[in-house]
């Protein structure tokens, strides 16, 4: 446990890729079953939501005061980090290593967990204290990607990391096949392709300035990107599975979709809400989402289907080694064939210039597509983020200007600024806060913010800071929805400050009226 | 102790203690940026203080100097002031001020822990204490300093090629982590940005061990492999560090106990060394100095005043103007 909190420790604080790698080399030089753990925990594969944050905050409380627990609150932002550091330090018992720590968490009964977990933190350094928090509650956020854990795993024993990320899927915990074959004990893993997710291929945001002097127009397709969620959809004779982006399962959410689907095939697509294939707005796919299951009255109320976007396999042939024109048509003779699937197809549009697929991109008359996706004609389907095939063209924010009304301290990175900012209109002689924005400001941007509400307190709620009304913020977001939770009545989608408008006045700034007039909200 | 307001100004006898603008009479506790400021009349203070003073705002930086010893009284009217040892930095003084029977205590800014570079901290009984509060909350607890230096002379021991820059306040701080690596053996010369020089000729000349050190020149890059550099936070990004052979970039002090803020000014090597107190060295000052009546400064002082009165004490925060509540040590 020692040596993988270290490496965490060092991962979180290193920014070079290469020390990155050099790091994990250094930890993954032996195979044990350690490793297995740590590969798992890396790759966010152990299922092991043992723990949630509310019931550490119980535990917390049981050896610290809570008023002063929660006074460091906004102050260290990352709750493992503040639990660790908080728990009152006794004597360290017997160093244990990863596996066997982790085990005997697993074993802990769920009657039990007041006591004995607390022992088993208890126990522990600071270091591995915040490790096995965040174990426990998932989501390492320690600024290494699964990607990079592969890339590390592939140079240290003279493998392509392609060919990991190409049996990845199919490998399971304590991946004994994957370590004998890396120390070349045995051949690479035998993993049956046709039941496994295919890591997706994904877009680059393009750059406008440098990309459309660089790319020949007439070596893309464009399609439009729609604002759902990126599925990919394995259709056999025995059975249909739904998998997110990131290769779950979500079938059980959407049983619709896999009841009714027919065929021999792989698709790569966006999931909709909508009838008759007609996309309704983001919020309504939003009643579909983050469920295990939906009830026959959510399915009738909010029915989906799936934009297909691209295939990868046809009657077990794999088309990834093809062009993305040539996999465009076993895409539409698999659509041909199988009619009465909740699935259309993407639409190609025509252009020749880029000037051209601006008015698309752009489109404001549709507020259900985000922009543009910008396709070589010659791609393969090429798992991840590569440069050079896929672009994504987002079409221009909508804008608004609002007054900065309070701050709040951010979290992580930013857990000494005061860095999330809630913005509002007029409503009669009062404001009326439309939103809260974490990101879009530069560097700069943000020292000048955190100045000002430093010094222009005018009330404090908690960790909130309302201010003095004075900064007009110009808030970009990408939609707005009417919304009975909030006072003002709407709620925006991504917002985030665009920059600060130092030469506005708080009168400039609109009333509620108007905003809902101006961006068509009953 | 309604002679002295929240500015630390006793209007009485026209006195302050570490004011930021240009007064009369200033008490001064310690030779940092914060608390020492060039324009005074009149600057009381020890004599080390007064000799950093001069070193950075040069001999005319006030019109007349008194250096006291540490309890050494002087007396203005009916007030009788005395400076003892606050363990902070060379040099740093607590003020206790007596008047009609009552002692109230200005700690400045103190540590309790050993340091080899100054007196260390002297627990004085009061009726009324001021103390600060860089370091008021429950999860600062300071680790052994010796562990920490550990984790750097270890480090320049794996990293051959590389070269480590510590982040270091030039005064004090600086002095303090070239003091330790010594004691731990560490023999090399260290590598100084300039500014740290006269800082660290003075500290020299107080007999203070911080060892061989030379101001960083412009050599060729490989010489500075292996070697340890010590410059101000304020140079670590800057261009200034180019100039080094893959450099590990470190920080000494105490706020380096949060990772996040650690990854966020970019510190590859967090190394734990501060001289404030902690947490539990603050709540044991109060409850040592048996005073009843607690004024929190400098820092995180709600959850302080919280743990104050719930322990019966009369205590309110203090905030005194100019001072930045995270940036200072």
């Amino acid at each position: 446990m020692k040596k993988f909190s270290s490496l965490l420790h060092n991962l979180i604080l290193t920014p070079s890729r290469n020390t990155k790698i050099k790091l994990l080399q250094d930890y993954f030089k032996i195979l044990d079953i350690n490793r297995a753990y740590a590969l798992a925990i890396l790759s966010d594969q152990l299922s092991f939501q043992f723990i949630k944050a509310s019931k550490l905050k119980e535990l917390v409380y049981e050896q610290v005061d809570q008023h002063l627990f929660d006074y460091s609150y906004d102050y260290v932002g990352d709750l493992a980090e503040k639990i660790s550091l908080i728990w009152p330090t006794n004597k360290e018992g017997k160093s244990q290593n990863l596996s066997t720590l982790i085990e005997n968490v697993k074993k802990i009964k769920k009657s039990e967990i007041n006591i004995e977990f607390s022992k088993v933190l208890s126990e522990l350094s600071n270091n591995e204290r915040w490790t096995l928090i965040k174990i426990c509650t998932g989501g390492l956020r320690i600024g290494v990607s699964e990607r990079l854990v592969k890339t590390a795993l592939a140079d240290l024993y003279n493998k392509s990391v392609n060919e990991i990320e190409e049996i990845w899927h199919g490998l399971e915990f304590p991946y004994k096949n994957l370590f004998q074959w890396l120390r070349n004990e045995t051949s690479k893993p035998k993993i049956d392709f046709k039941k496994l997710f295919h890591p997706m291929m994904l877009a680059n945001p393009i750059d406008e300035e440098k990309d459309f002097k660089r790319l020949n127009a007439s070596e893309f397709q464009a399609e439009y990107k729609w604002d759902g969620i990126r599925v990919q959809l394995m259709v056999s004779s025995k059975t249909v599975s739904l998998y997110s982006r990131t290769g779950d399962n979500i079938s059980s959410a959407f049983p619709e979709i896999i009841e009714k689907t027919k065929g021999d095939a792989v698709i790569d697509g966006e999931l909709l809400v909508g009838r008759n294939f007609k996309p309704s707005s983001f919020n309504d796919l939003q009643q579909r989402l983050n469920r295990k299951k939906a009830s026959k009255d959510l399915q009738e109320r909010f029915p989906v289907f799936i934009r297909a976007y691209d295939i990868l396999f046809y009657k077990g042939k794999d088309l990834r080694k093809l062009f993305l024109y040539e996999r465009r048509k076993y895409l539409e003779k698999f659509q041909k064939e199988n009619k009465t699937n909740q699935i259309d197809l993407s639409l190609i549009i025509k252009f020749k210039t880029w000037k051209e697929l601006t008015k698309y991109k752009n489109n404001v008359h549709d507020d259900l597509n985000e922009g543009v996706m910008i396709k070589l004609k010659n791609s393969e389907y090429l798992p991840g983020r590569k440069k050079g095939y896929w672009y994504k063209w987002k079409k221009n924010p909508k804008l608004v200007d609002a007054i900065l009304m309070y701050a709040q301290r951010g979290h992580g990175k930013r857990s000494s600024y005061y860095s999330d900012f809630t913005f509002g209109v007029w409503k009669e002689n009062e404001l009326v806060p439309i939103g809260k924005a974490y990101s879009g400001y530069t560097d700069k941007e943000l020292l000048v913010l955190d100045k000002f509400i430093r010094n222009n307190t005018t009330n404090k709620f908690g960790p909130v800071r309302e201010v003095k009304k004075e900064i007009i913020l110009e808030v970009a977001f990408d939609d707005v929805f009417p919304s009975s939770r909030h006072k003002s009545g709407v709620a925006m989608r991504f917002p985030r400050i665009h920059r600060i408008r130092w030469d506005k006045l708080v009168n400039d700034v609109i009333n509620i009226e108007q905003f809902k007039k101006e961006f068509k909200i009953e | 102790m309604d002679f002295i307001n929240h500015q630390l100004f006793i209007k009485d006898i026209n006195v302050h203690i570490d004011p930021i603008l240009p007064k009369k009479t200033a008490i001064i506790t310690h030779g940092h940026a914060d608390h020492a400021r060039f324009g005074h009349d009149h600057v009381i203070a020890t004599r080390q203080t007064i000799d950093i003073m001069k070193i950075r705002y040069g001999d005319k930086c006030a019109k007349k100097f008194t250096p006291l010893r540490y309890g050494q009284k002087y007396s203005i009217k009916n007030y009788d002031f005395t400076l003892y040892p606050a363990g902070h930095i060379l040099g740093s003084a607590q003020v206790l001020i007596e008047k009609n029977n009552h002692r109230l205590v200005i700690t400045g800014d103190y540590k309790v822990g050993k340091d080899e570079t100054c007196k260390n901290f002297k627990l004085i009984k009061c009726d009324t204490l001021i103390t600060e509060a860089t370091f008021g909350l429950p999860i600062f607890q300071h680790p052994d300093p010796k562990d920490e230096i550990q984790k750097l002379i270890r480090s320049v021991k794996i990293n051959k090629y590389n070269c480590h820059i510590v982040g270091a306040y030039a005064l004090g701080k600086a002095q303090r982590v070239m003091n330790l690596l010594r004691q731990q053996k560490y023999n090399e010369t260290i590598y100084i940005h300039g500014s740290l020089e006269k800082l660290c000729q003075y500290y020299s000349k107080e007999k203070i061990n911080i060892g061989k050190f030379e101001k960083v020149s412009s050599k060729n890059k490989s010489f500075y492999e292996g070697k340890i550099i010590i410059a101000p936070p304020s140079a670590l990004k800057d261009r200034w560090s180019r100039r080094f052979p893959n450099p590990i970039i470190c920080m000494a002090s105490g706020w380096m106990t949060v990772k996040q803020r650690a990854k966020q000014q970019g510190i590859e090597l967090p190394l734990v060394i501060s001289d404030h107190s902690d947490w539990n060295e603050l709540l044991d000052t109060i409850k040592k100095s048996k005073a009843k009546n607690i004024l929190i400064t400098h820092g995180q002082e709600d959850a302080l005043v919280y743990y104050c009165k719930k322990q019966n004490l009369v205590s309110k925060p203090l905030s005194i103007q100019g001072r930045s509540d995270e940036e200072i040590e």
